[in-house]
């Protein structure tokens, strides 16, 4: 009954703030409400017994990746609204809903045709934290070991292209500076 | 009112509608990349709802390949954006259609 109650609550919280986020035309709302999404959507992770994975969403997407979004939408120009593309929104709401159910039969086709038995089972009794470090060290070892070099070479990349200039301080530099270090940028644009 | 696999299934297929709905929608970069994150998140969602009806740790474990991916994601995708708005201005979609070189 509470999990009934818990699913129906954060169902529909969730379905709320995501749909803020695709709609509002403020940055910072979208922002916030997708930050809030997140939240809720690691409660469904707590009601599903897969504890570890809550606490994962929580701090990659609340924590890392929402500072990551507020920090870069500080190099943008976010207090003016967005601009919409102008398109048929009865098309658009048709191909999405068609996508959506194409997702669910995806999912449901091999469970009803097959039996399916657990590759690696839950064992009762055991921790959630426990048995994914078991799983994840041991069968799936590899590809924790890929994903870690691919955040390292994103991690580079982001880098590398956030900063470049980064040396450059426009509040320590004189004025002067500032006005060479623009023309001499504007002759790159222009040539 | 027993909570199923197919509530899931069907919460998670809501959420991916959103977030299409977003990516059709959006001419902004940085609302693209939200409506991104939502997509993987209505995943996740399905992910680890599999796993625990079924009792298997396989779909959690995807569901973690799965986060990564999205925090990397977001770090290339912002470190780009950020180039891009050095040099352009801006961060509208239709004017990144033809690539100058």
């Amino acid at each position: 009954m509470f999990e009934a109650i818990a699913f129906y609550l954060f169902a529909f919280l969730t379905i709320v703030m995501f749909f803020i986020t695709v709609t509002t035309a403020q940055a910072l709302y979208a922002l916030t409400s997708l930050a809030a999404g997140m939240i809720f959507i690691s409660a469904f992770f707590f009601i599903l017994g897969a504890d570890f994975l809550g606490a994962v969403q929580i701090v990659v997407y609340s924590g890392a990746v929402m500072a990551l979004y507020a920090f870069g939408m500080m190099f943008f120009d976010t207090t003016r609204d967005v601009k919409e593309k102008k398109g048929n929104s009865l098309i658009i709401f048709g191909l999405s809903t068609l996508a959506a159910f194409l997702v669910v039969v995806i999912f449901v086709a091999p469970m009803v045709t097959d039996n399916i038995t657990a590759f690696y089972p839950i064992i009762e009794g055991v921790g959630n934290t426990q048995e994914v470090g078991v799983v994840l060290f041991t069968k799936y070892l590899i590809p924790f070991e890929v994903a870690a070099v691919m955040l390292l070479v994103a991690m580079v990349a982001g880098i590398v292209l956030a900063g470049k200039k980064m040396d450059l301080s426009l509040t320590e530099m004189s004025d002067a500076e500032i006005r060479d270090m623009r023309e001499e940028k504007n002759k790159k644009v222009l040539s | 009112m027993e909570i199923g696999l197919n509530h899931y299934l069907v919460l998670s297929a809501i959420l991916f509608a959103i977030g299409l709905i977003g990516v059709m929608r959006r001419k902004n970069l940085l609302m693209l990349f939200f409506a991104t994150e939502i997509l993987l998140n209505s995943v996740n969602i399905s992910f680890a709802a599999i796993s625990h009806y079924y009792g298997d740790l396989t779909g959690q474990m995807f569901a973690f390949f799965v986060i990564a991916i999205a925090a990397s994601e977001v770090a290339v995708g912002l470190g780009l954006l950020i180039v891009w708005h050095k040099s352009h201005n801006n961060i509208d979609l239709e004017q990144m259609s033809t690539m100058r070189g």
